[in-house]
């Protein structure tokens, strides 16, 4: 299977809802990825049980401010020169590209950087949705050491780091992100296939995929949006109050959703910190982290980035499960409710919804 | 409702200049319309202006001397882009390589439109991050290398810098680059002038700019023409792309403000004609048929970033899809497979349509062969059987097109009436699948121009902020500059507002930080 030009939309879709609100805006990274596939040629998408067990893959992406990296596009250069370091420390070539996080546009550039560097892209990423920090990903809840970090900045500046921890690895990937101007390029794990068994989601850009495709079939596209999604409804309405602020580094704050038609008289709001964390009624969660929640437009039922939240927009609120590896207790400690600050104890959202249907 | 000049005057002209008609309209202090006329558009722009503003003068009688205010919505700029046409070539400067080097300048332009304007470009060294620390050193060698190699072959010049909203003096810079080069003469649009943050965005409005100096002096010469010949000593404005107005001085050097003025004036126009608050509106010019919304009686505004002839842009504009469908709009093909556009034979059409003698099939054509409208000066009884086939299949094909517009800016809201305006409202069908009626104003054909003689002034302020304590009271400075901006654009002091508050969280950064982007408009006050 190969990643083409005309495949680029329908991804962008895809990323954007796994992005529950955040990973950073698709449309960034759309005229990144059709250049690349453009002058490359389409990529190879393989899966992870394609690849010899001493394959290496790169995990990739993007970390900074969205508002920043749409202001400061990447250069061309900067995957290449991540492939001459990982090549270098490693003494190996590199064998797949993965994306870190599929949520976002950082579903999306890894396509543009597997071509500019002439490698396939990994039918996996580190954790099939979009989440805040770097060590918030699979691989760590698997158990994989952090090792090499490789961060290139815009003007080629390289850094590689060896953190002791996934923690460190956030913090010092921090400082150099914001030295280097807040929107840098990371590879941050470097693994052998074998390793990476068990230690990735797969499957999530063929997923990506077919979330935009379903979008483009015609008719109901928020049902078709449900069913491809296997998502729940939590409310249909009205963006009634947007309260953002920025701090620690992140976009916090909650919008409340007012409900129409057959959700009238009821409200509900959605906390978030980058992305859509919790969503609250009448005191009561209805949907946490790990667990998917995504702010929909009504009719489009294309995602809406939370720095794109407006008052007035008609939205449709839907949760639906996160990969079983989010939920077992090691995966709860790295991304559960408590790991963004929140008082609360993780229930699965299937069981929430059932309270209050 | 507006006040007295200190001379008395109270009447305000509306003009719209659109790719076929323009339109005149004259609205007395209680905004009754006193006068009104269409006329062609001419090739000159200035020819058409002086018809219909010399029409409703005339209609007027002795009392055009009350005529303190004209305000000019035109479509000039959107029609030059969609056609392609009246557009300078322009030398495109982005300052930022090695950064923003994966998606180079005009990448995600169309072809043909890449072809009409670039006359070269070039991502040069330079720029700087968001906290003012620089990219590059500028690589004047490398600016100065572009422009010569398109000097005699360039327009205007274009120049955007990485972060040039908080760190203007490189594009400043090379502008100075650009008078040394190519002369004083060749126009310079720097991006911070024109857009926000966002690269792309920011850097296809400047490149519209330059592109647009030629086809706005057209138009704003034709307007200071116009009104000396009529010996008006009248203030001037230009409607931009909010539906508020700015002054004729302001919208010659940023022409690309004008664009999506003509959509969201006939939606004002819509809404004050009809007395509706709530509907779906349809604008049918001779080139191009505009469906929005009317929400509570202003223009739904699109969130998401404008595409104008193919191009992303990050203004705030009216929600608008605009289809090639108009009075003039060329058809083509077979009975079995009518091409509809996007060619219009625009102000041509009293010359070029069958229906007045000539022989190009339009759009108009095949509303009078279906019996839609009965203007033109020849019977097309007489015209061949396939010629009559194929234009009852474009108008059939056309309403299709509108049909499928309508639904996708209904985003489900169905039942609401529409409005359909402006000179080619004919070409709209009684009915429709998704609406409740379809209504057609008294003076609908002249709804532009309504629209722009009710027109607000507004005025706006972005600063950035730490996104602390310190916010609330940067947002009630940041408003206090926006109304004061909208007064010195005209609106009156006691019933100018803030209409709007945008606030933009930069986050990953030492310093948290928000942008803040306020914007106050209200009605023209007469001192």
């Amino acid at each position: 299977m190969w990643v083409t030009e005309e495949d680029v939309p329908a991804l962008a879709d895809g990323c954007a809802v796994l992005g529950t609100g955040g990973g950073g805006a698709v449309d960034t990274a759309v005229p990144v990825a059709v250049q690349a596939l453009r002058r490359y040629g389409p990529v190879p998408l393989v899966p992870l049980s394609e690849l010899a067990d001493d394959a290496v893959v790169v995990a990739v992406g993007g970390v900074g401010a969205p508002t920043v990296s749409h202001e400061m596009l990447g250069s061309v250069a900067q995957p290449e020169r991540m492939r001459e370091e990982v090549e270098r420390v490693t003494g190996r070539r590199i064998g797949a590209v993965m994306a870190a996080e599929i949520g976002g546009s950082n579903g999306v550039e890894p396509v543009a950087w597997a071509a500019q560097i002439g490698v396939p892209l990994l039918d996996a990423d580190g954790m099939g949705r979009a989440f805040p920090e770097v060590q918030m990903v699979s691989m760590h809840v698997a158990g994989v050491p952090v090792d090499v970090v490789v961060v290139v900045d815009v003007v080629g500046n390289v850094s590689t780091l060896r953190p002791v921890s996934g923690e460190w690895s956030e913090r010092l990937v921090r400082a150099v992100c914001v030295a280097g101007g807040a929107s840098v390029l990371v590879a941050s794990y470097i693994l052998t296939a074998a390793r990476a068994r068990g230690a990735v989601i797969e499957g999530t850009v063929s997923r990506a995929l077919g979330i935009g495709r379903s979008l483009r079939i015609g008719g109901d596209r928020l049902a078709a949006l449900r069913a491809e999604l296997g998502a729940r409804e939590l409310i249909e309405g009205k963006v009634v109050d947007v309260d953002r602020r920025t701090g620690g580094g992140f976009v916090r704050g909650s919008v409340v959703v007012e409900g129409t038609g057959a959700c009238g008289g009821r409200m509900l709001r959605v906390e978030i910190q980058n992305e859509n964390l919790v969503v609250l009624e009448d005191g009561e969660v209805r949907a946490s982290v790990p667990d998917m929640i995504s702010v929909v437009d009504a009719q489009a039922a294309t995602a809406i980035p939370t720095e794109m939240l407006r008052y007035g927009q008609r939205v449709s609120v839907l949760a639906w499960p996160c990969d079983p590896l989010w939920r077992t207790p090691r995966g709860l400690a790295v991304a559960g409710p408590h790991a963004f600050g929140y008082d609360l104890d993780y229930r699965p959202v299937e069981e929430l919804i059932d309270v209050h249907a | 409702m507006s006040t007295p000049d200190a001379a008395g005057r109270t009447l305000k002209v509306g003009i719209d200049v659109g790719g076929t008609n323009t339109d005149a309209v004259v609205l007395d202090q209680g905004d009754r319309i006193l006068a009104w006329a269409k006329r062609p558009t001419s090739a000159d722009v200035t020819g058409g202006m002086r018809e219909a503003l010399s029409a409703v003068l005339a209609d007027l009688g002795p009392a055009a001397s009350g005529v303190g205010r004209v305000m000019l919505g035109t479509t000039h700029a959107t029609n030059a882009i969609l056609q392609r046409r009246s557009l300078g070539r322009v030398a495109v400067v982005r300052i930022g390589a090695p950064a923003t080097t994966a998606v180079p300048p005009l990448a995600t332009w169309p072809a043909d439109l890449v072809a009409a304007v670039a006359a070269g470009s070039a991502i040069v060294e330079g720029g700087h991050f968001m906290d003012g620390w620089p990219i590059a050193a500028l690589d004047e060698d490398a600016v100065r290398r572009l422009l010569g190699s398109v000097a005699g072959g360039v327009d205007a010049v274009a120049v955007t810098g990485v972060f040039s909203p908080a760190v203007t003096d490189q594009e400043v810079r090379v502008a100075e680059l650009a008078r040394e080069e190519l002369g004083a003469d060749t126009p310079v649009s720097l991006s911070h002038e024109i857009g926000s943050l966002g690269l792309l965005e920011r850097e296809n409005a400047t490149v519209l700019n330059a592109a647009l100096y030629g086809a706005a002096g057209e138009v704003t010469g034709a307007l200071d023409a116009v009104l000396a010949e009529h010996g008006l000593d009248a203030t001037a404005y230009f409607a931009q792309n909010d539906g508020t107005l700015m002054a004729l001085e302001y919208a010659s050097r940023y022409p690309v403000l004008t664009i999506g003025s003509g959509p969201a004036n006939s939606i004002r126009g819509a809404a004050f004609l009809s007395g509706l608050a709530d509907a779906m509106v349809a604008d049918v010019g001779g080139t191009s048929t505009d469906l929005g919304v009317l929400v509570r009686g202003f223009p739904r505004e699109s969130a998401l970033a404008v595409e104008i002839g193919g191009v992303r842009t990050n203004f705030r504009m009216p929600d608008i899809l605009s289809l090639a469908v108009g009075g003039g709009t060329v058809v083509a093909g077979s009975p079995d497979a009518p091409r509809i556009g996007p060619a219009s034979v625009g102000y041509r059409i009293a010359a070029e349509a069958l229906a007045f003698g000539g022989v190009t099939a339009t759009l108009t054509d095949a509303a009078v062969v279906t019996g839609r409208t009965t203007v033109g000066s020849r019977s097309l009884r007489r015209q061949r059987a396939a010629v009559r086939d194929l234009l009852t299949a474009a108008l059939a094909a056309s309403d299709d097109m509108v049909a499928g517009g309508v639904d996708r800016m209904s985003l489900g809201d169905k039942d609401r009436p529409l409005v359909a305006v402006g000179g080619g409202a004919f070409l709209i069908p009684d009915a429709m699948p998704g609406v409740s009626e379809v209504l057609r104003p008294e003076r609908g054909d002249v709804a532009n121009a309504v629209g722009a003689a009710i027109a607000l002034a507004s005025g706006r302020w972005e600063t950035v902020a730490p996104a602390s304590a310190d916010r609330r009271a940067a947002i009630e400075q940041a408003s206090e500059q926006a109304v004061d901006r909208a007064v010195q654009a005209g609106a009156h002091p006691d019933s100018v507002r803030v209409v709007e508050v945008t606030e933009t969280p930069l986050s990953y950064l030492t310093e948290p930080a928000v942008r803040i982007n306020v914007k106050a408009a209200g009605p023209l006050a007469w001192w």
